[in-house]
C-alpha cells in the first residue's frame, strides 16, 4: 500500500509514523522547504490535558492522557515529566479557585511547596496548582526529530511540493495541511496565536508555569539554555502577521509578573501561527472525494495528534482489508450531510 | 415589549460572544438564552484586523440581532474608527460605545464616551453607551443623542453584582421613559434579577455565562431570572418591614401574651 500524506506538521508527521512503523509505503508533500512551516512550529509543546480541561471538554483528557508516552516511545528522550505548575498574582487568588473548580488530578500548593518545585519562585506566590501528571517537550526539536526517524526508516519527503503534486499510484491520500485548508474544509477557522522567547541567566524554571489573570492568561515553558517560551494569544483571525503591540506588551507584562528578571531577558524571537480549528474546537478526519481530511487540533497539536493519528492509520487499515472490524473511535468519520461541524449554527439558520 | 430605538425586542437578555471555551458552545448559550441581541468585539476578536471572517460568519449564522462594540478603546478616535468599521462588517447602524479609562478597572472614559457618542450620532449611528451609575454623564449622553443607557453595575467581568443599588434606583427613578441596559457587573442569576426588580429594562452580560461550566445551563438560569425580576418589578413587591406580619389571622386571640 503507498499513502500520500499533504503537510509535514505535527498531524502529518505523526499519522506518517503510525503508518511507516506498520511497513506502509508513504511519501509527504510539504509545500515548505522544512517541516514545521505551519501553527507547529510556535507551538508549546505542553502535553498538558488535565490544565486544558479548563476549558476544553472531557474528550481532551481522554484522548490527550496518552500523548506524553506516545512521543516518549516514538522519540525517546524528548519528553519531559515534571508536570505543570499553574499560581496566580494574590489578588487574582479568585482565577485559581475557578481553575481548581474546572480541573482534576492536581494538588494544592502553598509557597513552600512552591519553592521546593521552582526555587526561583520562592516568596513570588501564596498558593498554587500542580499537575504532576503532565509533561512538555520541544516542538521544534521534536518535529525535526520525527522528520529525521521518518525519512530513517524511508519516508520519502518533498518540500516545496506544488498543491497539484501528482497523485498516481497512491492507494490513499491524506490531507494534514491544517491551517492552509481554511475555506475548503467546512467549518474550519483560524485562530491566532502569537508568541515570544526569551533569553536570560537570572531565571531557572524546570517545567511550564501558567499564570492565571483574568485578561491575560499565559504560560512560559523552559526550553533550556536560559530560554524560554511565552505564549500565547487567542484571536479570533487568520492573520500571520507580526505579533501586535498590544499582544508583546501583553504577554511582556505577564512573565514580568511571574518574574522581575524577566524585565532584563532579551526578546530573541517573536512568531505568530494560525491554529486550525473546528467550531468546538475538537480535531477530527473525515473522508470525502477519496481524500482522508485530518484538520482541527486547534492549541491541542501535540497532545491531540497521537491519538487523532493511531486513528487515521486504524481506518486505512481497515478500509484496506475486508471484514476488517474495530472499535468505534472518537474520531470515527461520519457521513458528510450528518456531521455536526459542517453547520454548527444550523439548528438556528 | 421592549423597544430599543424604534426596534421591539422580545428578550430582555443581551449577550457577549467573547471568551467561550469554544464557537459550539456559544452557539448552544445564544440558543439555550432565547436573547435577540449579541454583542461582537470588533477590536478584540481580529487583531485590529478584518480577517476575523470565520468568527463573523459564526456570529451571522446564529440568527440574532448583533449589536457590535468598541471593547478596548481607549480614546474617541479609536472608537469612532472600530465603530465604523463594525457598520462596514455587519451592516448595521447600532453600537455598543465603549471607551475605557482605566486598564484596571476597565472604568468608562465619560468624558471621551460623551464626546465620542456625539460624533457616532451625529453621523447616525444608534449608540448604546457602557457608562456609569452617574446623572450628570446620563444626561450629557442623552444630549449627546443616545436614546438608551447601560450604566455598569460593578466592573466589567467582576461577577460583583450591583455595589451600589442607591445609585443604580435614582438612575432609573431620574429616567422612566429611556430603556436602561444593566451592562457589567452581573455574576450570578441573582444579581441580574435584582437589577431587573429595580424596573431595569434588560441586562447584558459575557463572562458570566462564557465562563460558567455550563454555559448553555448559566445562560438558561440568568433568562429564567430576568423573566422573574422583570415580571416581580410589575407585580408590585412588598417592602421590607422590621416586624413580623402575620399571614394567618390573629383575631380571636390574646393581643397581650
Amino acid at each position: 500500500m503507498r499513502v500520500l500524506i499533504r503537510g509535514a506538521g505535527v498531524a502529518g508527521l505523526t499519522v506518517a509514523h503510525e503508518l511507516a512503523i506498520l511497513g506502509i509505503d508513504v511519501t509527504i508533500a510539504e509545500s515548505a522547504a522544512q517541516p514545521g512551516g505551519g501553527a507547529s512550529w510556535f507551538a508549546g509543546g505542553m502535553l498538558a490535558p488535565w490544565c486544558e480541561r479548563e476549558s476544553a471538554p472531557e474528550t481532551v483528557v481522554r484522548l490527550g492522557q496518552g500523548a506524553a508516552d506516545w512521543w516518549d516511545a516514538a522519540l525517546p528522550g524528548h519528553v519531559v515529566r515534571r508536570g505543570t505548575l499553574v499560581v496566580s498574582p494574590p489578588r487574582d487568588t479568585a482565577e485559581l479557585t475557578r481553575f481548581a473548580a474546572r480541573t482534576s488530578t492536581f494538588d494544592w500548593l502553598d509557597s513552600e511547596e512552591i519553592e521546593l518545585l521552582e526555587s526561583d519562585l520562592t516568596g513570588r506566590f501564596r498558593k498554587g496548582l500542580f499537575f504532576r501528571n503532565e509533561a512538555h517537550l520541544d516542538p521544534r526539536r521534536a518535529i525535526t526529530g520525527l522528520y529525521g526517524r521518518l525519512a530513517a526508516m524511508g519516508v520519502i519527503f518533498h518540500f516545496g511540493a506544488a498543491p497539484d503534486f501528482p497523485v498516481d499510484g497512491f492507494d490513499h491520500i491524506v490531507d494534514c495541511t491544517g491551517a492552509s485548508a481554511i475555506g475548503t474544509s467546512a467549518g474550519l477557522r483560524g485562530v491566532r496565536g502569537e508568541m515570544l522567547v526569551l533569553e536570560t541567566p537570572d531565571v531557572t524554571l524546570s517545567r511550564p508555569v501558567r499564570l492565571l489573570h483574568p485578561r491575560i492568561p499565559l504560560y512560559i515553558v523552559p526550553r533550556g539554555d536560559g530560554r524560554f517560551m511565552v505564549g500565547a494569544t487567542m484571536i479570533e483571525s487568520n492573520d500571520r502577521g507580526p505579533i501586535s503591540a498590544r499582544s508583546l506588551m501583553e504577554l511582556l507584562n505577564a512573565a514580568y509578573a511571574l518574574h522581575p528578571a524577566f524585565g532584563e531577558a532579551r526578546v530573541i524571537e517573536t512568531g505568530a501561527g494560525v491554529r486550525p480549528s473546528y467550531p468546538d474546537n475538537l480535531p477530527r478526519f473525515s473522508t470525502d472525494d477519496g481524500i482522508i481530511r485530518v484538520n482541527g487540533l486547534y492549541r491541542h497539536g501535540f497532545l491531540l495528534a497521537p491519538s487523532l493519528a493511531q486513528d487515521v492509520a486504524a481506518h486505512i487499515l481497515s478500509n484496506s482489508k475486508t471484514n476488517a472490524t474495530r472499535p468505534a473511535t472518537p474520531f470515527d468519520p461520519v457521513p458528510a450531510v450528518n456531521r455536526r461541524y459542517e453547520d454548527p449554527m444550523g439548528a438556528s439558520r | 415589549m421592549l423597544e430599543l430605538y424604534g426596534t421591539s425586542v422580545s428578550s430582555r437578555l443581551l449577550l457577549g460572544t467573547a471568551r467561550y471555551p469554544s464557537p459550539a458552545i456559544l452557539a448552544d448559550a445564544v440558543r439555550a438564552s432565547k436573547t435577540d441581541i449579541v454583542t461582537v468585539s470588533l477590536r478584540r476578536e481580529t487583531a485590529g484586523s478584518r480577517t476575523g471572517g470565520a468568527f463573523f460568519e459564526l456570529i451571522r449564522t446564529l440568527g440574532v440581532r448583533v449589536l457590535p462594540n468598541t471593547a478596548g478603546c481607549h480614546t474617541v478616535s479609536e472608537a469612532v474608527l472600530t465603530a465604523k468599521m463594525a457598520r462596514e462588517v455587519f451592516a448595521t447602524d447600532w453600537i455598543k460605545l465603549e471607551v475605557i479609562g482605566n486598564h484596571d478597572t476597565l472604568q468608562p472614559d465619560v468624558f471621551a464616551l460623551v464626546e465620542a457618542a456625539r460624533i457616532l450620532s451625529s453621523e447616525g449611528f444608534k449608540v448604546f453607551p457602557y457608562t456609569t451609575d452617574d446623572l450628570v454623564v446620563a444626561e450629557r449622553l442623552l444630549e449627546a443623542g443616545c436614546q438608551v443607557l447601560m450604566p455598569w453595575c460593578a466592573p466589567i467581568g467582576s461577577a460583583m453584582g450591583p455595589v451600589n443599588l442607591p445609585a443604580l434606583r435614582s438612575m432609573r427613578a431620574s429616567f422612566p421613559d429611556v430603556p436602561l441596559i444593566v451592562d457589567a457587573g452581573i455574576g450570578r442569576p441573582s444579581h441580574a434579577a435584582t437589577v431587573m426588580e429595580l424596573g431595569f429594562d434588560a441586562v447584558l452580560l459575557n463572562t458570566a455565562v462564557a465562563g460558567a461550566a455550563d454555559p448553555a445551563a448559566m445562560a438558561a438560569a440568568f433568562t429564567g431570572a430576568i423573566e422573574a425580576g422583570r415580571t416581580a418589578f410589575h407585580a408590585g413587591m412588598l417592602e421590607p418591614r422590621d416586624m413580623a406580619a402575620p399571614s394567618t389571622p390573629v383575631i380571636g386571640k390574646a393581643v397581650f401574651s
